[in-house]
Order: structure tokens, then C-alpha cells, then sequence
């Protein structure tokens, strides 16, 4: 029952968040903006359209949309979106969460270069590197969660840690700050990346998927407002309290990933991206805030 | 032939001794397989028989030097396996010496290349400075026991400074065997040299020697201080985290995965690192995760990285060259060899559902239990420091093999050798997919492999306990996973069958070429200079460029640090130190008795006085 919840609050809300930052974003600036439910227009336009292959590719080109989506999906499973605990977990599930998603990229990354292009190959790298960057933050905030819970699942750390806000709030807000900077790294969002800009040149996921069209490409929008679903609900459930009706646990945290989404377009309104060069300096900050807050729960 | 036979008579020894420990004890010449001996020896047989039918076409008899390959890898194979049968510690130090010379041998096939030649040179020298340090251990541990034969020490005589100092004989003795960090100089161009099937045999199970001597010694102590295991635990997170990098900094395909040999060894003595520390303090659920990740990851090692080799070998073989630059598009070309790369590709970098996650998922899942029950000190604190090491190798890793595949078997041909590359012979697919279906294997069914790997650990670790409970769960998963992704890239797949061709968008250029490809130094350059502190990389650049420039060269590479850096300049050093007693060799035997007949008076009047 609770699977079926969470699934139905993924896939049905997944794509509306795009929406939610581009309206903020339309807003800010005094413009009207796109529908909210644009991503579900483009989406159910592009699934009917045909697709058309560069001539270089193989397999893998359709296999970076399909395992990006697959691996977004299957970690969402492991977050207590709706209550205490998630539909799927065992001990070292949180190594499983994290190693799901460099399991898409490494495969998004290979679709990318192998269209063969100068632009593809640049955002790839660009991917790969940041990430690697991004993961030991992830890792560390999971050691300090994992101290404060007492326990090695991540529904059932997130709860206890939850219920911990008093003797350990330093090492949480902590913790939510380093996560939320690798947030907007791993969706590709300002100051990283700049999803409106024009110039392939300055993209980084953008470029990778110039070559995808019609369902692939649909296949790509759909797991990247998945994998921000997936991120914001995990900075969510850090600081969410926690509900025993799971229908109203479901709609709390999406009114939290919502209200994440309104941040985050605040934030891109409000700021330009960063200059490729500082990018690791932002992200060697994140890691070192997470080390913080392992440090702080240690002692 | 020799190899054939040896394989044939190992693999039918493998399934008996893999369950029943038996002893003969002979004289001089003691055997003795044991669970963890029997834990090394299978992949030793597994991939010296795949070496073996790979090398039918890939090195085949009637190629230059075809029987002496032949002679020196079924040589290897069967000092391989005797080594780790050895229950004599000397008979162990001399099948160990045929291993390195028989591996002496086989990197110098191609010896009339300098490279190949240098290599083996320097692969002898490391692999005897190993040797004379592994002697010091065999003759302490008999002055300790008064036996030639392995046998426990008493507590008394593992707390004495002679068992200190056989730990330190040891270590730097096994980290050269096994190319750990600092100690890895031979590593990258013996593999290089090498055949490609021989790369695979001495990345896969020879370098392993190194860890099953290390733990062989130390399964005697009847406990290890927190220390040792500091030592080894920092090892290996130092191993794991530059070998990384420094494969990063590649662009020799070969050079590249024997980088990630230095990687993965760290990755095991992490491992074993993690189970040292949390067995002297006591936590012995802890050290058990730690032991069997790391004696697991030298199987899947086996396992990934002689597949990826034997993969390297044949796109070499297509290419005829080993530069990843000059390689591109042979996924087309060669499907079956560009899939079981990729395959082991995704093993390596730990990624699930393959192989390389399980065993780095239990080392993870020791580090976290470890920040669960803090107990202070500075072992506890490089235990808790494993997890985000291993992230960060995951990730290096993830990068690196991405480079390495993308620009290998992905986008347009760079050069016409490549546009050209045939399929691998089925005898050379083979092997491959022999390889592949067994990292396949135990990723979604980690659990067939739980019960010889608690044997091992009992063994090696003296823990009782084994870990298929906690591997249940990731069993599922995987298996979900592997289905759930099959699923849908086959439905986008069939989705895409009669999709129109066009060119690579290239933002409107209407003439895109192969050499607009991203390249592989590129690809990694940003995270190479990030790791410039510890391995500064060469330039060779054009200054000063006049007004209308000529034709000009960029080049780049990242030297071997301590080798390059720190080794051979001291060396060099030393040899001028030495040069100075050229003075009394002058060359004239009249001269040399004089000095004899000196020293025979000065003896002299030594004696009268």
C-alpha cells in the first residue's frame, strides 16, 4: 500500500517540479512563464514523436535514458516518503541510494559520448567530475546520520535523526546545508549548471542529451525531474516530522519538495552560475561542511 | 601445452579442495590446502585456463616467441598454484621465486622493444628486493617457532619485537608483491609490457600473492595489535585513492587498467585494514564485514580486471596500437568485445548490480557500523574515514572508465586502423564471456559465494560467523534491478528500431570530423590537475610563438611520482655515491693482489698486536 503511494506520489509528481521552479523563476523576473504542467505537455508530446538516431551510436546511447530512469526510480523506494519506514529497507540500503545514481550516470555519461561529439564529450566530463566531488559529501552527511540514528537503513536513520532535532540540531542543519549544495549539483541546477542557458559550450547535462529526441529524450526529462524529486525528498525528509497517517506523511513531504523547488528557483533568479573553475571550490565547501557535522556527532 | 595440461588438472583439483581442507605433508616439500589457500587458487585456475584458450588466436604458436609464452604462462600456473598449496615456508619463498621469474620471463616477451626490456628489469629488481625481505620474515618466524613449516605463534611470542619486526618485513615485502601504494613502481609497466592475456593472469591472481602471504603470516598472530591494522587500513586508502587518480592521468590503455590494479589492491587492504582494526578492539561483527569484503573483492578483481585486459588486448590487437586516442568507434566494429568491456567497466568502478559493488558494499557497510560504536582512537578514526575514501575512488574510478570505454569503443573512428578493427575470434570472445557471466554471477546471487568466503575468513581472520544474511537483501535487489534495467532498455530499444539515421548534431557545423571528438586527456584534465600535488604531469608545450608560427607539438604526461620523482634520482645519486670506489678498481689484477696482499699484512700485525 504504501509502495503503491509512494510510486503513484513519484511518477505522478515528479514532473510537476520543473514547473514549480520555472514559475518561481517567471515570477521573480515579472513574466507570466510556462504552464506548471508544461513537463507533462512536452513529456506526452514527445512520447508520441518519432525518434531519430545519430548515425554513430549503438545500444548504449538508449541505454543512458533507460538506466538513469530505472536507477532514479528504484532509489526512491528506499525514502520514507510517506511515513516512518520505506518500502524498501535493509542495512547498507544507503550505499545501494548512492551507488544507484552513479550507476545512471555512468551511463548517461557513455550515451553522451557516444554520439561522438566535441559538445556531448565536454559535458560528460564535466558530469564526471563534479560528481566525484559531490559523492564523499553524500557519504560524509550519511556517517553523521548514521551516528545520530544508530542505525545502518536509511528509513530508519532519517526517522530517529528526526526525532533527535534537539541534542544534535548543529550536525543537521549542517548536514541539510551540505546536502542541499550537492542537490543542486546533482540536478544540474544554478550555480552549477544553468538549464536556460543558449550556449552548448557553458552546459553540462543539457549537452549531454543534444542528441536524444522523441521518447529518449522523453525518457531523459522524465528521470531528471525524478532524480530532483528524489534529492529534494531526501533533504526533505531530514527535517520533516514524522506522521503516522501515511496519507498525510505523503503530502507533507510534497509540500516540502515543493517548497525546495521554490527555493531553488529563488536561488536561480537570484544568482548567476558559477564559473566553471570555482565549481570543485563550491563542492570541496559541501564536503567539508558534511565532515563538520561528522566531527560535531562524534564527540 | 604445458598450460592446457596444468589447467585441465587444476580446475578438476579446484572443486575438491575448495571444500575439503586436506594435508600431505612430505619432507622438505609440505602441501597443505586449506580454505584460504583453496580461496586464492580458484581464480588462479579460472583464469590461467581462459589465458590460456585466449591466447589460441590472440598469441597463437606460429606468432615469434609462441611456444615460449606457452612455456613460461603454464609455468607461472603451475608455481602459482604450488605457492599457495606451500605449508614450507622455504618451499613457499621458492615457488614464489619461480612465480617472479617466470613473470620476468613473460613480460619480456616483446624484448626487443627498450620498453618491454626496462620492465623486466625493473620488475626483477622490485620483485627481489621483496624476496630478501620476505627471507628475513621466513628465517625470524623460524627463530620464533623453531619449525620451517607455518605455524602459530604463542601470545608471548606475537607480542616479542621479533613478531613487530616480521610485521614490517612483511608488509613492505607483500606490498611490493602486491603494487600497493608506495611500493608499486614495477607495476604499471610490467603490466603494460606484457601479453595481453599474461596481463591478465599477473593483475588478476599474481599481484593477489602479495595479500595471501600478508595474510597467510598474519592468520599465525594470535592477535594483532590495533596498530598493524592502522597501518595496513591507511595503506590501502592511500593505495586506493592515488592509484585512481593516476590511472585518471593515463592515455596507454594498458598503463591505464594496471593503474587500477594499484586501486583495487588498495580496495582489499582497506578491507583487511577494516577487519584488523575492529578485531583488536573487540568488534568482531565489524571485522568479519571488513574481512570478507576485501578477501571477496580479490575474486571479483580476479574476475573484472582479466576480463578488462583480455578486452584491451583484443581492441589492441584491432588497433595495433595501445594509445586510447587513437582507438574510438570500435563498438561497432567489435560488439562483442566492446559489451564484456563494458560489462567489466561497470564491475570495476563498484557499481551495482555487478561484483564489484558486493564486496565494496560490505566494506562500506563495516565503516558505517564502525561510526554506529565509536570507541575513540586513531584506528577507529581512519575506520570511519574508509566510506568517504571509497566514495571518492568510486567516483575517480566511474570517470576513468567512462573515459576509457567512451574513447575506446564509442563515437567515430580517430584513426584508420580503428575504422578498421575486426571482431575478436570466437576463441578469444570466449573467455571473455566466461569472465563476464561470472561478475555477472555474483552480483545478482552474492550469496553463492558466502560459504567458501566465511571458510576463508575463518581462516584468515579466525572469525566465525558469515555474511549471507546481511547479503540477502542486496541479493533481491539486484536481481530487481538487473531485470527491471533489461526491461527498459529494451523497450526503448525495440521502441528505436526503425529510427531515421542522421549526423551528430555538432550545434550547426556542417562538417563535424573524427578529430573533433573529445579525447580522452580531456576528458579527465580537470580532475588530473586536481590531483597535481600529488602527480605533477610533464608539458611539453610551445613558448614564445613568433608571428607566423610554424607546425607545433602539444604533449602531456603524467610521470610515476615515486618512481620518476623520488626512486630513480636516488638512485642515480647513490650510483655516483658508489662511483667514487671506481677510484680503487682500476683493472689491473697486479694492483688487485697488491691490495689483497696489504690487507693480509695489516691482518697481520692486527694479530701480533
Amino acid at each position: 500500500m504504501t509502495a503503491l503511494l509512494h510510486l503513484a506520489l513519484l511518477l505522478i509528481g515528479a514532473p510537476l517540479l520543473p514547473g514549480i521552479i520555472n514559475k518561481t523563476k517567471a515570477l521573480a523576473a515579472g513574466r507570466v512563464g510556462p504552464p506548471l504542467l508544461q513537463a507533462y505537455y512536452d513529456m506526452a508530446k514527445l512520447f508520441r514523436k518519432e525518434m531519430v538516431l545519430s548515425e554513430t551510436t549503438t545500444w548504449v546511447f538508449l541505454a543512458g535514458p533507460a538506466v538513469s530512469l530505472v536507477a532514479a526510480l528504484l532509489a526512491s523506494l528506499m525514502l520514507p516518503l510517506s511515513g516512518s519506514k520505506a518500502p524498501l529497507a535493509f542495512p547498507g540500503d544507503m550505499i545501494v541510494f548512492v551507488y544507484l545514481f552513479a550507476l545512471g550516470r555512468f551511463f548517461t555519461t557513455a550515451a553522451a559520448l557516444d554520439t561522438g561529439s566535441a559538445f556531448e564529450g565536454m559535458g560528460a566530463a564535466r558530469e564526471v567530475t563534479f560528481s566525484a566531488l559531490a559523492e564523499p559529501a553524500l557519504f560524509f552527511g550519511l556517517l553523521a546520520l548514521v551516528r545520530v540514528g544508530g542505525a545502518l537503513e536509511l528509513s530508519s536513520v532519517l526517522a530517529v535523526s528526526r526525532a533527535s532535532w534537539h541534542n544534535a540540531t548543529a550536525a543537521l542543519v549542517l548536514i541539510v546545508a551540505s546536502w542541499f549544495i550537492v542537490l543542486l549539483a546533482e540536478t544540474s541546477r544554478v550555480p552549477f549548471d544553468d538549464p536556460n542557458t543558449h550556449l552548448e559550450l557553458t552546459m553540462i547535462h543539457e549537452v549531454m542529451v543534444l542528441d536524444h529526441s522523441g521518447p529518449a529524450f522523453g525518457v531523459v526529462l522524465y528521470a531528471s525531474a525524478m532524480k530532483l524529486f528524489v534529492f529534494a525528498a531526501l533533504v526533505a525528509t531530514v527535517v520533516l516530522p514524522q506522521l503516522s497517517n501515511p496519507l498525510a506523511g505523503a503530502a507533507l513531504c510534497f509540500a516540502a519538495i515543493v517548497v525546495i523547488c521554490i527555493v531553488i528557483g529563488v536561488i536561480e533568479s537570484g544568482m548567476a552560475r558559477l564559473r566553471l573553475v570555482r565549481v570543485p571550490q563550491l563542492l570541496i565547501t559541501a564536503t567539508l561542511v558534511a565532515a563538520f557535522a561528522v566531527v560535531l556527532v562524534l564527540r | 601445452m604445458v598450460g592446457l595440461a596444468g589447467c585441465a588438472l587444476g580446475l578438476r583439483g579446484t572443486a575438491a579442495s575448495l571444500t575439503i581442507p586436506w594435508g600431505v605433508p612430505a619432507g622438505a616439500i609440505a602441501v597443505r590446502v586449506d580454505a584460504l589457500s583453496a580461496f586464492f587458487a580458484a581464480p588462479v585456475f579460472l583464469l590461467a585456463a581462459a589465458g590460456v584458450i585466449y591466447a589460441e588466436r590472440y598469441w597463437p604458436a606460429s606468432r615469434p616467441r609462441g611456444t615460449y609464452v606457452r612455456f613460461f604462462f603454464g609455468l607461472l600456473t603451475g608455481s602459482l598454484a604450488l605457492l599457495m598449496a606451500a605449508d614450507n615456508t622455504l618451499f613457499f619463498l621458492a615457488m614464489w621465486e619461480i612465480v617472479a621469474l617466470s613473470s620476468f620471463f613473460l613480460v619480456a616477451t616483446e624484448s626487443t622493444g627498450s620498453a618491454a626490456r626496462s620492465a623486466s628489469w625493473l620488475y626483477l629488481a622490485a620483485s627481489h628486493v621483496a624476496l630478501l625481505s620476505l627471507f628475513a620474515v621466513v628465517t625470524l618466524l623460524h627463530s620464533m617457532t623453531g619449525t620451517w613449516r607455518f605455524a602459530a605463534l604463542s601470545h608471548a611470542a606475537a607480542a616479542s619485537p621479533a613478531a613487530t619486526a616480521v610485521f614490517w618485513f612483511l608488509l613492505v615485502g607483500c606490498a611490493i608483491k602486491a603494487g600497493a601504494m608506495p611500493f608499486h613502481v614495477w607495476l604499471p609497466s610490467a603490466h603494460a609490457a606484457a601479453p595481453s592475456h599474461v596481463s591478465a593472469l599477473m593483475s588478476g591472481v599474481v599481484i593477489k600473492m602479495g595479500i595471501y602471504g600478508l595474510l597467510r603470516v598474519l592468520s599465525l598472530y594470535a592477535a594483532t595489535p590495533s596498530w598493524m591494522g592502522e597501518t595496513i587500513l591507511a595503506m590501502g586508502i592511500v593505495s586506493s585513492v592515488l592509484g585512481v587518480a593516476f590511472a585518471l592521468a593515463q592515455h596507454d590503455l594498458k598503463r591505464l587498467l594496471a593503474y587500477h590494479s594499484i586501486e583495487n589492491i588498495g580496495i582489499i587492504l582497506t578491507g583487511i585494514g577494516v577487519g584488523l582494526v575492529a578485531r583488536a578492539h573487540g568488534a568482531t561483527a565489524i571485522a568479519l564485514l571488513g574481512f570478507a569484503g576485501g578477501l571477496l573483492h580479490v575474486w571479483n578483481h580476479g574476475l573484472f580486471k582479466s576480463l578488462l585486459f583480455l578486452g584491451a588486448g583484443a581492441a589492441i590487437q584491432g588497433t595495433h596500437t595501445r594509445e586510447i586516442d587513437r582507438m574510438g568507434g570500435l563498438g561497432r566494429r567489435m560488439p562483442w568485445v566492446a559489451a564484456s568491456f563494458l560489462l567489466g567497466a561497470v564491475a570495476i568502478c563498484g557499481l551495482p548490480p555487478l561484483n564489484g559493488f558486493v564486496s565494496e558494499w560490505l566494506i562500506y557497510l563495516g565503516s558505517f557500523s564502525g561510526v554506529a560504536r565509536v570507541y575513540g582512537g586513531f584506528g577507529w578514526l581512519l575506520l570511519i574515514s574508509v566510506a568517504p575514501a571509497l566514495a571518492l575512488t568510486g567516483a575517480l574510478a566511474l570517470a576513468c572508465f567512462v573515459k576509457a570505454f567512451g574513447a575506446v569503443f564509442l563515437g567515430v573512428p580517430r584513426s584508420t586502423e580503428a575504422a578498421q578493427a575486426e571482431e575478436a575470434a570466437p576463441a578469444m570472445r570466449a573467455p571473455m564471456l566466461v569472465l563476464a557471466a561470472g561478475c555477472l554471477a555474483i552480483g545478482l546471487a552474492p550469496r553463492i559465494v558466502s560459504a567458501p568466503l566465511a571458510r576463508a575468513v575463518a581462516v584468515a581472520g579466525g572469525l566465525s560467523g558469515s555474511v549471507a544474511g546481511a547479503l540477502a537483501p542486496l541479493q533481491a535487489v539486484a536481481i530487481a534491478l538487473a531485470i527491471v534495467l533489461g526491461t527498459a532498455t529494451t523497450i526503448l530499444l525495440l521502441r528505436a528500431r526503425r529510427a531515421p539515421r542522421a549526423p551528430t548534431w555538432d550545434c550547426g557545423y556542417a562538417a563535424p570530423s573524427a578529430r573533433m571528438q573529445y579525447t580522452a586527456s580531456s576528458f579527465a584534465r580537470t580532475l588530473v590537475q586536481f590531483f597535481a600535488w600529488a602527480m605533477p604531469p610533464v608539458v611539453h608545450a610551445p613558448r614564445d610563438l613568433p608571428l607566423f608560427p610554424a607546425a607545433a607539438r602539444h604533449e602531456t604526461h603524467v610521470p610515476d611520482t615515486v618512481l620518476d620523482r623520488a626512486l630513480l634520482p636516488l638512485l642515480a645519486r647513490l650510483q655516483r655515491l658508489f662511483g667514487l670506489a671506481r677510484y680503487f678498481q682500476s683493472g689491473r689484477v697486479q694492483l688487485y693482489l697488491l691490495y689483497v696482499a696489504a690487507t693480509l699484512m695489516v691482518l697481520l700485525v692486527w694479530s701480533f698486536r
